[in-house]
């Protein structure tokens, strides 16, 4: 990875943007206009004038209580990933006091700083040790603070468990005795010095130590409130009338056909209609007496039958690189193909699928003194507070959002429809409006992961050596495109399409269909070369990471002495892959049966490496979860739609991975303390399906290069 | 139109008056404030919206209202009494069980229901019972390991 890319961590993020643009009349924008500087110098946006990732202050970042609690403000968001706990274990590591003495203020527009998005496994690298830098310099401004209290030198006080003590044995003070009698906000508001130091992974007592995600006591009660269980009184449930395919335009409604009343609130603006009323199961019912009368133009749209061909006959210029356009390129590849003893090509295609969140999109909006509250889920709080400021032609600071820790992203929740929606309701109901979607909404409103098209070239010269390297990706995207093998002659290219279905982020982007073509491909080129797949690919590794996972997920696999033993129907199958700075191997084992065209997977084995483990329990989850929702991609997962109709709209017809899917699952944790932890919420997702793919072929001869796999009968 | 209906809800008795199609999920969530059960599918399918009636796991998002006239009902929010959690919550936390959370409540609930009617499932019992609900984050062999220590500290405490 370059400094450029270094320097763009969420480039490959791709967002939707918002649907509407509602009307405004002037005399609201300009009392909008007038609530917006009233909050803005009320709420003092602390982080208005400071640009994303310049320097803060620590008040900024932490607030330390009267009681010695120490909240941390933070804009990143809990989805289930751990950041909540992971960023309260870097500032009490610092600080040195007990996990049990941080609060958590997460995403709340009016109060937290824009971190950027919960997106890119950015919070470990970034995040952590924003906050460890502030907690650090706090404690070191607490013991200035005290040391002048009391007379003494610093270097005679220490910290131990939100304790400031005199080594000497003598006088000690909490933080919250402190914070009694020095005004710390003006201590701490300073700006975080570049060049504190951090307490090394050897010193670590909270850090690296397997952690319990925090709140889990009230979740396993019921009593947390995700965005969708937030209720304010007098509310009332909305529900938005939706098209009967995804390209469809209103030619007509009756919008008398719903009875506005006190209780029930109909809107129409441009393109958005909706109901709201006090259940919604009769905002249900006013939004299909309104459907009842629409009339619709449905322009014709391909079908999910001719996809791929649709891909690569609507390719869009413009753009370069890995972003789409030109191609990379290195060496010399067209020569590099002449002078090949052996050429391979293939080509390897993904479907659509969708992040299917436990929690569909939900918002609750209250509108007041022209400005808006917003609770809902989403992973960009700071983007969807300017989705809704455009949307009602707002200034920004006319919008808060906020983000209750919420059921599910896994890049699904980038955009802000539900947010937007449950506003307009709210403002046309004088009452506060809350906007859950339906499964089926979901997966037809819902943004999807771009389906792909990846064509593999590739040379070796005469002693089975890698040569010339070529890879297009079509529609899915740039991340995890590069090729780590050593080949002196490479291009590669992504070319954006346009896509016939909404599409967005997910878990690891385009990493999945990179790697299960590249992963893939390489098998075909070991085969080709008559070499093991694992020697193979150690024979053209230089990077010293990837060959540890590799060697480590072998090893615990057992991948030479199972190599050895060929048992009937039963194969193995290795695949291997780097992104956003960390590593992964993962081997699998199956069971096939070519005759029905039928196989399971029996035994997943995989190493994973992100450097210094910061909490190990929260990281095992994240590894299996990935490669458990891995498996849906690889083996499952695949939308269907036919004239501008999604027709796996259900969870019947698009299934995902359920316990008795789950394989044998064998996880090494490479712990790297002398390395930068990076995140770990991804890149475990993606050595699944070639691993399987691999596998497979080896158990019936089938290169299967289509996802979800399908063997021949 | 609306009717009345009356039921026991954790222990309370309850009267509703509304309209016999809704679903027992959006009454519970709407009407009587409790959202421990959530809304994951609308077709009976993910299991979130798990609730106890009469001691058995129902799917409150595809069972109207009027079918739960008289009966008992315990949802997440009335498992723990008091200050006190029932084993599976405890083997939850000790496991820590979850990544988001939002399927937590449905399948305490099912494993309750299980280990009541079963204290000692055998895996294969286990992996049937559960296999129809849903957990997205893929947290499943965390879920496994809070039922075998649920299972094992009610072994402990016989």
């Amino acid at each position: 990875m370059n400094c450029h890319e270094e320097s763009q961590p969420d480039r490959h993020e791709l967002r939707e943007s918002p649907r509407y643009r509602f009307e405004v009349s002037r005399r609201g924008f300009i009392q909008s206009l007038g609530a917006g500087l009233l909050i803005c110098v009320q709420g003092g946006q602390l982080w208005a004038q400071q640009a994303r990732g310049g320097q803060r202050t620590i008040a900024a970042r932490l607030h330390i209580g009267e009681d010695g609690v120490v909240t941390v403000l933070t804009g990143k968001v809990e989805v289930g990933q751990g950041a909540r706990t992971q960023l309260a274990m870097a500032a009490a590591e610092e600080l040195r006091v007990s996990l049990d003495k941080i609060a958590m203020q997460m995403a709340d527009t009016s109060m937290t700083p824009d971190d950027g998005g919960t997106y890119g496994s950015r919070t470990t690298p970034a995040n952590v040790p924003e906050v460890r830098a502030a907690a650090a310099a706090a404690r070191e401004l607490l013991l200035e603070t005290a040391a002048k209290e009391w007379g003494v030198a610093r270097d005679v006080l220490k910290v131990d468990a939100g304790v400031i003590v005199e080594t000497s044995g003598g006088r000690s003070l909490s933080f919250g005795d402190l914070a009694k009698s020095v005004k710390l906000a003006e201590v701490l508001r300073q700006r975080v010095p570049t060049d504190i130091t951090l307490r090394k992974p050897e010193e670590w007592t909270v850090l690296g130590q397997p952690t319990v995600r925090l709140g889990t006591r009230d979740i396993v009660t019921g009593t947390h409130r995700y965005p969708s269980d937030m209720r304010l009184p007098n509310m009332l449930y909305g529900k938005v009338l939706r098209p009967p395919a995804v390209n469809a335009t209103l030619k007509s409604i009756d919008m008398n056909a719903a009875e506005s009343g006190e209780n029930l609130v109909t809107v129409r603006d441009g393109d958005f209609i909706g109901c709201a009323a006090p259940s919604t199961f009769e905002a249900s019912r006013a939004v299909w007496a309104l459907a009842a009368t629409a009339q619709w133009d449905i322009p014709p749209h391909p079908s999910s039958a001719e996809l791929f061909q649709y891909l690569r006959a609507h390719t869009q210029s413009g753009g370069e690189g890995r972003r789409g356009g030109r191609p990379e390129e290195e060496g010399a590849v067209d020569e590099g193909f002449k002078a090949a003893a052996k050429v391979l090509e293939a080509t390897y295609e993904v479907p659509y699928i969708q992040h299917v969140p436990m929690e569909p999109r939900t918002a609750l909006a209250a509108w007041g003194n022209g400005a808006v509250t917003v609770w809902t889920a989403t992973q960009r709080p700071d983007g969807v507070q300017g989705d809704v400021a455009e949307a009602f032609s707002l200034p920004r600071e006319s919008v808060r959002v906020v983000v209750p820790d919420s059921g599910g992203g896994f890049g699904g929740k980038h955009s802000g429809e539900a947010a937007v929606e449950a506003a307009r309701l709210a403002k046309a109901a004088g009452r506060p409006v809350l906007l859950q979607w339906t499964r089926e909404e979901e997966f037809m409103w819902a943004y999807y992961r771009p389906a792909g098209l990846m064509d593999a070239r590739a040379g070796l010269d005469d002693q089975g050596k890698l040569t010339t390297w070529q890879f297009t990706n079509y529609n899915a995207g740039g991340a995890g495109i590069g090729c780590p093998y050593t080949a002196p002659n490479r291009r590669i290219q992504h070319v954006p399409c346009d896509s016939p279905l909404r599409q967005g982020s997910y878990r690891a982007l385009a990493a999945t269909a990179n790697n299960f073509a590249r992963e893939s491909f390489m098998d075909e080129l070991a085969e080709a070369a008559r070499q093991d797949p694992l020697q193979f690919r150690l024979a053209h590794l230089e990077n010293e990471r990837l060959r540890r996972v590799l060697e480590e997920a072998a090893n615990a696999f057992g991948w030479a002495e199972r190599r050895a033993k060929q048992e009937p129907g039963v194969g193995i199958g290795l695949a291997c892959g780097t992104e956003k700075g960390s590593f992964v191997a993962a081997c699998a084992a199956v069971r096939a049966d070519a005759a029905k065209g039928t196989f399971e997977v029996l035994e997943i084995c995989q190493a994973f490496e992100c450097g210094a483990v910061q909490n190990p329990l929260n990281l095992r989850a994240q590894v299996e979860g990935c490669i458990i929702m891995g498996l849906g991609g690889a083996l499952m997962e695949e939308a269907t739609f036919e004239n501008g109709v999604i027709t796996s709209a259900s969870l019947k017809t698009y299934t995902v991975p359920h316990l008795r899917d789950v394989p044998v699952l064998d996880i090494v944790l490479v712990n790297r303390p002398e390395l930068p932890s990076v995140g770990a919420g991804e890149t475990p997702i993606i050595a699944v399906a070639p691993a399987i793919a691999n596998a497979l072929f080896r158990a019936t001869g089938q290169h299967l290069r289509r996802l979800p796999l399908r063997l021949k009968t | 139109m609306p009717e009345d209906f009356a039921f026991t809800i954790n222990g309370r008795a309850q009267t509703i008056r509304t309209e016999p199609e809704r679903t027992v999920l959006e009454v519970l969530r709407e009407d009587l404030g409790l959202t421990g059960a959530k809304y994951g599918c609308g077709e009976g399918r993910c299991r979130a919206c798990t609730v106890l009636v009469d001691d058995k796991p129902v799917l409150s998002c595809v069972t109207p209202v009027k079918k739960i006239q008289g009966v008992v009902i315990t949802s997440i929010e009335g498992l723990a009494q008091e200050d006190k959690l029932h084993p599976v919550q405890e083997a939850f936390l000790a496991e820590g069980a979850l990544q988001c959370g939002y399927c937590t409540p449905g399948f305490v609930l099912q494993i309750v229901s299980l280990l009541r009617h079963n204290p000692k499932p055998s895996d294969e019992e286990i992996f049937d019972w559960l296999n129809p609900s849903l957990c997205r984050c893929c947290g499943y062999p965390g879920i496994l390991r809070a039922v075998q220590r649920a299972v094992a500290a009610g072994k402990e405490a016989q």
